[in-house]
């Protein structure tokens, strides 16, 4: 039985997709079995990121509403042998995915994949609650300033009483994702800390995302930037993100703060 | 003109909860009706000046019906103030208003189930609820339940517990709430708001390890974060009500 993994925000843009694609990528360069679904129907873009635009036919609602099967609308990508794209309808609209045709579709995953990597939509409304519904990972993806740590916060309120692990009186694995860091900003007091917003929302850290031109350059030629670029400072965090996942101990590096020796010698400079 | 106003003096909002009669019809009405007259006709006058609540959970009616049963009460000088357990297609302007416990914090539900429930009991012994309901209310003083709470309160959740204290390890963030009916204490971080005494009691307190509120009351006396004296944010504090004023001062 695969895991399932929720990857949610409450808010729009923090990078939900970017973030599914680059672990979806790096867990399948391990030789993990990975799909990524995306559940964003009606503006999906998981498809465009992952570089499968224009190998879409069926989608998700295709699949819930039986107009075609499971194997006929995962996508393999091109270039990881083990990682599927399940992507979402452009020209539906969330009403059309049904809980239990979710939920079908979740556990028809499950058995076929290690991993099943859920890119939430924005918002708490039937998208992001059917797509957090059937998870046992929660990935909190937040950025450090003030509105998106406030929804996030919202979002963890209803990962432990809307899904099903809730509901069954467990406990949902939660995890967060800080993402769009700016060490400098943040040290100058433009965006909160990381102190700060794990003082907030008080759930353990998986990693710390530079931001970075990396992604937005991999995005735009379609490719999870564990995939990319491996050597590019977002794509290790993310390896190393993927490797918390997995259960592995990693101490965490907070950008900006392993400044080098002479720096620390001759004082602070990006301050 | 209009912020001189406000500034003396706000108005002053309360929760309060009441002991009610909760009334279970059962189908075929008439026949249910002819047992409550028959009740009646035993103990004249039983519902008179009684809050009534009509509870239709699981009761299979339509609208007309239900206006129908309303009116059949109110010949029979049974008021209804509320209609628990309906869908809201059922209700309408005609109709008393919808009743559901009223506590958006399903999560930390407290005990107020069993007092609902004494004046919940069938009809053939509605006299002994009624004596229920009577003693019920010493009961209820008796002793002072509380509420823990052993996680964060999210933004968004609302916590909810007019028959006491409630204590949270953990911070409420901001966007949540926590009303008592007792006092407030928090092990953690007051980012959204504290409302404390909701149920008329003046001497309840606020206590937080650090204070980041954006509103705080005590017995409906209220003060937004603009308001609060801004040397003692991020400190430890206690809240308390000294007359109409609302005081604060650090701890410890």
């Amino acid at each position: 039985m695969g895991k399932v993994v929720v990857v949610t925000s409450g808010k729009g843009g923090v990078g939900k997709t970017t973030s599914s694609a680059a672990l979806g990528a790096a867990l399948a360069q391990n030789g993990d079995k990975v799909v990524v679904v995306d559940f964003d129907v009606g503006l999906r873009n998981l498809d465009l990121v992952m570089g499968a635009e224009r190998r879409v036919v069926y989608d998700l609602v295709n699949v819930i509403q039986g107009e075609a099967k499971l194997s006929q609308a995962l996508i393999r990508d091109k270039r990881l042998e083990t990682l599927f794209l399940l992507p979402a309808s452009q020209t539906r609209d969330k009403d059309n995915l049904t809980p239990e045709g979710v939920e079908k579709v979740i556990a028809a995953l499950q058995s076929a994949f290690d991993w099943v990597i859920c890119d939430s939509p924005a918002g708490i409304e039937r998208g992001a609650t059917l797509a957090m519904r059937h998870a046992d990972i929660a990935i909190v993806v937040t950025n450090p300033e003030v509105s998106s740590v406030r929804d996030s916060d919202r979002i963890i309120g209803l990962l432990d009483s809307k899904t099903l692990k809730a509901e069954n009186g467990e406990r949902m694995e939660k995890h967060l994702l800080l993402t769009r860091y700016d060490p400098v900003r943040a040290e100058r007091g433009d965006m909160l800390k990381v102190d700060d917003v794990l003082e907030i929302l008080s759930i353990p850290l998986m990693g710390i995302i530079p931001e970075s031109a990396d992604v937005l350059r991999a995005s735009n030629v379609g490719s999870p930037v564990t995939l990319a670029d491996t050597r590019s400072a977002p794509a290790l965090a993310y390896f190393e993100a993927a490797r918390r996942l997995k259960g592995e101990a990693l101490p965490i590096n907070i950008p900006g703060e392993k400044r080098s020796f002479l720096g620390k010698i001759f004082g602070r400079k990006a301050a | 003109m209009n912020d001189v106003l406000t500034e003396s003096r706000p108005i002053r909002l309360k929760g309060r909860s009441f002991l009610a009669l909760a009334l279970t019809p059962e189908l075929p009405l008439e026949d249910w009706l002819t047992r409550l007259d028959h009740l009646a006709s035993r103990s004249a006058g039983f519902f008179l000046r009684r809050p009534v609540v009509l509870d239709v959970d699981g009761l299979d009616i339509d609208r007309s019906q239900l206006r129908e049963l309303v009116d059949q009460l109110g010949k029979r000088n049974v008021r209804i103030m509320g209609i628990e357990g309906a869908r809201q297609s059922l209700l309408g302007a005609d109709l008393p208003p919808a009743m559901n416990d009223g506590r958006p914090a399903a999560d930390y539900e407290a005990k107020m189930a069993e007092q609902a429930e004494k004046a919940e009991a069938p009809e053939a012994e509605a006299t002994a609820a009624a004596a229920a309901v009577i003693t019920a209310e010493p009961l209820a003083t008796k002793a002072t339940p509380s509420l823990v709470v052993t996680q964060p309160v999210r933004s968004g959740q609302s916590l909810f517990f007019p028959e006491g204290d409630v204590t949270i390890i953990g911070s409420v963030a901001s966007g949540a709430e926590v009303v008592a009916g007792g006092s407030i204490h928090i092990y953690g971080a007051l980012r959204g708001r504290a409302m404390a005494g909701t149920t008329g009691n003046a001497s309840a307190r606020i206590f937080c390890r650090k204070l980041e509120a954006e509103l705080i009351a005590i017995d409906g006396f209220y003060k937004t974060a603009d308001d609060m004296e801004q040397n003692l944010r991020g400190k430890s504090v206690q809240i308390w009500l000294d007359g109409e004023a609302l005081k604060a001062g650090a701890l410890g």
